[in-house]
This record gives structure tokens, C-alpha cells and sequence, in this order.
């Protein structure tokens, strides 16, 4: 059929026609449905904002490369303001009202466990792809972030090398910090270390006077926190204030990880040892292609930290999941979720292990210096070996907890 | 001994804390029986300022100690002519209309500012005391604390201004009777009590970093200072002040920061149980 007037105006007659029928609701109807909760206002909007920001390109990628089996992804997004009941409530939205093919989001450890079972019920899909402290076993969720095993054990190895068996722990007072401190103690004992002191402090603590008096009276040969959200940013400041940013160095498993070094001076953060998945500084060229894509998307690219990256990978390693399976039936996707799935992203390949759904992942050991993580060195697809410990999804595929470290 | 030593000069400072995120609301409640509940806004207000002038090149110091107090005190001028003084004596009514104003600002800040945590470089170095190393800055907030009551001390017990003020606190009719428009008074007092709300933000800011909800942190702390202070501003805030720095530093080494602040808060109860109308309501009645 050549190009000619009658036969361009049947098509657009055509087209015109078509899209007036019920028939193109029908395809909208049909697009798979992308459920996404994260905090994009509030205390943890630091975190969620650019989260969102990466959802949505990741889903864009995906569309415009054609989308999935044939059909349009749709995202399906809610705010959920920083505020726990809103998981709850938004979770029942996305499973029974929306009834999205897969959920990817939650930011903090007790935001995962609130909407965790949920999902579970409704046997929708779940994907956290926050780094966290390890031990969920529940065939329903995949885990893409990093967990002790992976991020916490290369930093403690080197922070040991270099400053000293004598460690003092300051550690957030919810699931998360309570687990990864006893990581942590158990990685320092490990190689013939002590622990100094262990403190945990409630997220709106924000006066540190006397820990930094009682660490001093310690005096250990490092710190080590797992400081997390905005109110315990203080520590860091009234750290660098008493000038002990240049007597006893400091490590943190969070620090960086939310762009932290960019919400203090220059100057206070500089030398805090940490080990991540991801760095902006990171030279490949599947980085630098998604930071091209980012700034041309989103504008700003120094928003993006480990979190966001973690979500648009935990997107693109569920695209490929429902490739491998070829369909979107739930036990389909669990199949091919067994079968060990990986892709490459940013931060390089993302595997999936089958035995506990966590991913295999690089680790780049980092220094802050200038508001920048420096790379210092990488450790390749580090295994979730905290977890796999305990969790064994093919041998047990009804487990549906979070399994606490005991040692 | 150094440790002591140590541990005393941080009980200073949480009294200094105490008493300079407290003092604005203390002489809004203490002259006016206003209760402010945009207080923590107005502190946050003065960090704002204080951060602004610094990313824009001017003197840390300068931007603290002049600029935030002068700019939140004339937001507080401004709130004062167009919300509080339509509600005088009208107390349930002032509570809610100072909370939607603390949601005000917050929102403002947050359009302006945005909503993630920022930080102000300390400005002085630290120094080393025995064999501990100690932030210079927690001195600098004692100072300033000490200089700005002994001022207001000054103002209020031997100036005219603060005789006029002393007797429209003690009774307004009297007072207007004399020749003094009380609201007049009672708009400077509340302009002054919102500037010095915005000199304990920009003193603060460096120390405890800015979110646009930090108003949050500081309010529920001068609140049951204020409180449990009683009425004269500078004997209640500053007996109400030492009891609970004290005895949350202590507590705090003791055990540990949490423990401190339910110490503190155990504290507040007991004494108000004790003494419904203030430690101030009590002992030192005639004292300003």
C-alpha cells in the first residue's frame, strides 16, 4: 500500500475511529501494574524523594524499550509522608483495590515489617531495595539491598586494619540498628577485637554531648555508627565541634548512603570510612550511561544516592524476572526467581541468589573526603551470607520471618 | 577529674540550652499569659536566617547574633498585628491559632528550603581540656546565655521600659490608667520575645543542624520549662532550667541520653504536681 492522500486519511480515519472505541480502555486495562510506596514527603523525604525519582525512570526504560510481554507498564505510585500508617493503609490499596502485579518501595526496616505481611496475604510481590540489616526469609519478598554480610563485614575488616581492634558502637534504637550492631560485634570479635561500648539512641535524639565525653573516656581506636535520619546528623557536627574528627576516626554503615555528606560542611564528614553498593564516583560506563539518563529525566544528578540506585535496579531485576518467567502468574515469577536471575546496573551485576531471594552485589569501599565517597577499593558480588545462614527458601518455601542473629 | 570537670561544663550547657530555647516563649507566656505554640517555628525561623546569610557570604557571627533576631522579630510583629492580638485573653483560641501558624511556617520553609536536613559549620574550634577534647561552640552558647539574662535582667529591674513592663504584666488596668497603652506593650513584648526566640535558633543551629520540622525538638523542651518555671521570666525559666540541665546531664552519664530525658520529664511531673502554679508560683514570688 503506497503512500497516497486516500489511503493517509483512511488510517488517520482509522486511528481516530479506533481510539474513540471502548477498546483503548480495554489496552489500558491491560497494562502490568507497577505498585510503588516510598516517602516522598516528610522526615524521610531525603531518602524518598529521588527513590521516586528512579522508580519512574526505570519504568520509562522500560516502556520505551518496548515494555514487558507486549504490554505497557503502568506505575502506580503513593506517597506515603513519612508516616507508618500510611504503609499499612496504602499497602491494602495497592494489593486489593490497584491489584498491582508486583510492589517495589519501603525505605525504613520497620516500614518493610509493617507492610510485609500484607503482601504476603494478598501473594502480591514484593520488592525492598533498601540496604538493611539482613534475615528476612519470606518466598514473597526479594531483597536487593545490602546486608551486613555484604556492606558491614569489608568495613569492619578494614577499619580494623587500619585503626585498631577497640571499637566503640553507636547504633539507631529500632530493628535495624539493634540487629546491626550485634553484626557488627560479631565481625569485630571475630578477628580478636573488643567492643568498647555499645549505645543506642531513639531517632530524635540530637544532643550527643555526653556520649562524645564517654566515648573519649573508652578511648577506642575507632567508631563505628549506625546513626540514621536527621535528628542524628547532630553527632557528626558535635563530633567534628570538639575537633575529634581528627583524634579517633570514624566509620558508619549508613552514613553516605542518603547523600549525608552532602547535608554537612565540608570538611566535618571527611575521613568517615563506609562501604556501600553504590558511589556517584563510581567510573563505568553503565554508571555514567544512568547518570546521562537521570540528568536528562530529572535534572539534578546529585540527588542520586545508594537508595534510588537500589530501587531502579530492584525495577529492571524484576523486568527480568518476568522475562525469564514469561509471564506475570505469581508462581511463575517465584520460578524464575529460583532459577537466579541477574542484571547490570549502575552499580554493577545484580544476582540474585536463589536460596534466600537477597542479591549478590559489588561493595565499594569508600571514603568521604570533599562531600565526594571516594572509592578506596571493591569487593565483587559479595553473597548474603548473614542470611543464608539461616534462610533456605528452596528447602522452606512457607518461611515468613526475620530472622534475628544469634551469636 | 578532668572528667568532672567535664561533665560539669555539659550540664552548663544544657542548662544554657534549656534556658535560650525557652527564654522567648517564657516572656510571651510570663507578660502576656499568651501561649505561643509557634515558639519552635520561630527558633527554627532564626536557624533558617542565620544559614541563609551564611551560604550568602555574610559573617557567621553577624547573621546569629544580629540578622536572625531582627528578622524573627519582625515576623513576630507581623503575627502579632494580624492573628494574636485579635485573640487577647481568648487562650484556647491563641493555641490553635499558633499551631496553624507553626504549620505555616513549616510549610514555607519547607517550599523555600526544601525538606531535607542542612548544617551550619561550628564556627569555633575545639579545645582540649585534660586529656578530652571538647566542642568551643558549647562555650560560646553559655556565654551568650549569660550575657543575654544578665540583660534582660538589667532591662527589666532598672530601665523605665522594663518598670512599664513589670507593672503591665502585674496589672494592665493599672498600667493603662498611668498613661501606658497596654497593647502598645504587649505588641513590643511579644516582638521582643519572638527576637530573642530567633537568636537561640541562629545561636543553636550549628550545634543541632535545621529541618523545617525542628521547630518540633525545641518546643516540647521549653514548654515544660516555661512551665514548670512559673510566671517571673528570669528566675522561673532560670530555676526551672538548672533542675532539669542537671539532672538530664547527670542521668545522661550516668546512664544514658534516653534515660536523661525521662528523668527530666519524671521531673516536670513531680514538681508540677507539687506546685501547680510554677516553682515560681512558690518560692522567689516577687522576683522578675
Amino acid at each position: 500500500m503506497g503512500i497516497t492522500r486516500r489511503n493517509v486519511l483512511l488510517g488517520a480515519g482509522a486511528g481516530l475511529l479506533s481510539s474513540a472505541l471502548p477498546q483503548h480502555n480495554a489496552y489500558a486495562a491491560d497494562s502490568i501494574k507497577v505498585g510503588s510506596i516510598l516517602d516522598n514527603s516528610g522526615n524521610l523525604d531525603i531518602y524518598g524523594k529521588p527513590m521516586v525519582q528512579a522508580t519512574k525512570l526505570a519504568v520509562d526504560e522500560i516502556n520505551e524499550a518496548g515494555g514487558l510481554l507486549g504490554r505497557e507498564l503502568e506505575l502506580i505510585q503513593y506517597d506515603t509522608q513519612s508516616d507508618i500508617a500510611l504503609y499499612t493503609k496504602f499497602a491494602q490499596q495497592l494489593a486489593r483495590r490497584d491489584k498491582a502485579d508486583v510492589v517495589q518501595g519501603g525505605i525504613t526496616s520497620a516500614s518493610r515489617e509493617a507492610v510485609r505481611q500484607t503482601f504476603k496475604r494478598a501473594n502480591t510481590l514484593y520488592f525492598y531495595n533498601t540496604l538493611y540489616e539482613g534475615g528476612v526469609c519470606d518466598r514473597n519478598v526479594v531483597c536487593t539491598g545490602s546486608t551486613p554480610a555484604q556492606a558491614n563485614e569489608p568495613l569492619v575488616e578494614a577499619a580494623m586494619e587500619r585503626w585498631g581492634k577497640k571499637v566503640y558502637i553507636l547504633a539507631a534504637d529500632y530493628n535495624y540498628g539493634q540487629i546491626t550492631a550485634k553484626w557488627l560485634n560479631y565481625y569485630v570479635s571475630q578477628r580478636g577485637g573488643s567492643i568498647a561500648q555499645t549505645s543506642f539512641f531513639p531517632l530524635d535524639v540530637a544532643d550527643f554531648g555526653s556520649t562524645i565525653a564517654r566515648i573519649q573516656q573508652e578511648s577506642p581506636d575507632w567508631v563505628v555508627s549506625a546513626l540514621v535520619g536527621g535528628a542524628h546528623m547532630s553527632f557528626y557536627r558535635q563530633w567534628a565541634a570538639s575537633g575529634m574528627n581528627e583524634k579517633i576516626p570514624l566509620a558508619s554503615t549508613t552514613f553516605g548512603a542518603g547523600n549525608e555528606q552532602g547535608a554537612l560542611s565540608a570538611g566535618e564528614a571527611d575521613g568517615i570510612l563506609v562501604a556501600h553498593n553504590y558511589s556517584q564516583e563510581l567510573d563505568t560506563p553503565a554508571n555514567k550511561a544512568f547518570l546521562e539518563r537521570w540528568e536528562a529525566a530529572n535534572g539534578d544528578t546529585s540527588v542520586i544516592h545508594e537508595l534510588s540506585v537500589g530501587q531502579y535496579q530492584g525495577v529492571h531485576l524484576w523486568a527480568e524476572v518476568v522475562r525469564t518467567a514469561g509471564s506475570l502468574d505469581r508462581d511463575a515469577m517465584l520460578e524464575a526467581l529460583g532459577s537466579g536471575v541477574s542484571i547490570e546496573g549502575p552499580t554493577g551485576k545484580v544476582s540474585l541468589d536463589p536460596q534466600t531471594q537477597h542479591a549478590a552485589l559489588d561493595i565499594q569501599l569508600m571514603e568521604v573526603r570533599d562531600q565526594k565517597l571516594n572509592i578506596i577499593s571493591t569487593a565483587s558480588q559479595r553473597p548474603p551470607s548473614d542470611t543464608a545462614r539461616y534462610c533456605n527458601l528452596q528447602e522452606d518455601p512457607d518461611s515468613n520471618i526475620q530472622y534475628e542473629v544469634d551469636i | 577529674m578532668d572528667y568532672a570537670a567535664i561533665v560539669f561544663l555539659e550540664i552548663l550547657y544544657m542548662i544554657s540550652f534549656l534556658v535560650l530555647s525557652s527564654v522567648g516563649l517564657a516572656i510571651v507566656f510570663g507578660m502576656m499569659r499568651v501561649i505561643n505554640l509557634a515558639h519552635g517555628e520561630f527558633v527554627m525561623l532564626g536557624g533558617y536566617t542565620t544559614l541563609a546569610c551564611h551560604s550568602a557570604g555574610i559573617n557567621i557571627f553577624f547573621a546569629m547574633l544580629v540578622i536572625a533576631p531582627i528578622t524573627v522579630g519582625i515576623v513576630g510583629l507581623l503575627v502579632e498585628r494580624l492573628v494574636v492580638r485579635w485573640l487577647y485573653g481568648r487562650m484556647i483560641d491563641t493555641m490553635l491559632a499558633t499551631w496553624g501558624l507553626s504549620l505555616l511556617f513549616v510549610g514555607l520553609v519547607t517550599l523555600i528550603f526544601g525538606s531535607s536536613a542542612v548544617g551550619i559549620p561550628t564556627p569555633i574550634s575545639g579545645y582540649q581540656l585534660g586529656s578530652y577534647q571538647m566542642g568551643g561552640y558549647n562555650l560560646f552558647i553559655i556565654g551568650i546565655t549569660i550575657v543575654l539574662i544578665t540583660l534582660m535582667w538589667i532591662v527589666l529591674r532598672y530601665t523605665r521600659v522594663g518598670l512599664v513592663a513589670r507593672g503591665a504584666m502585674q496589672n494592665p488596668e493599672v498600667a493603662s490608667s498611668l498613661g501606658y497603652n497596654p497593647k502598645t506593650i504587649y505588641m513590643l513584648t511579644f516582638t521582643a520575645g519572638a527576637a530573642v526566640s530567633g537568636l537561640a535558633g541562629g545561636v543553636l543551629a550549628p550545634l543541632t543542624g535545621l529541618l523545617p520540622s525542628s521547630g518540633g525538638a525545641f518546643i516540647a523542651k521549653a514548654f515544660i520549662t516555661v512551665i514548670t518555671g512559673g510566671a517571673s521570666i528570669i528566675t522561673g525559666v532560670l530555676s526551672s532550667g538548672i533542675l532539669f540541665g542537671a539532672i538530664n546531664q547527670v542521668v545522661s552519664f550516668a546512664a544514658n541520653p534516653v534515660m536523661g530525658e525521662i528523668a527530666m520529664l519524671v521531673l516536670a511531673i513531680v514538681l508540677l504536681r507539687l506546685m501547680p502554679q510554677g516553682i515560681t508560683g512558690r518560692f522567689f514570688r516577687n522576683s522578675t
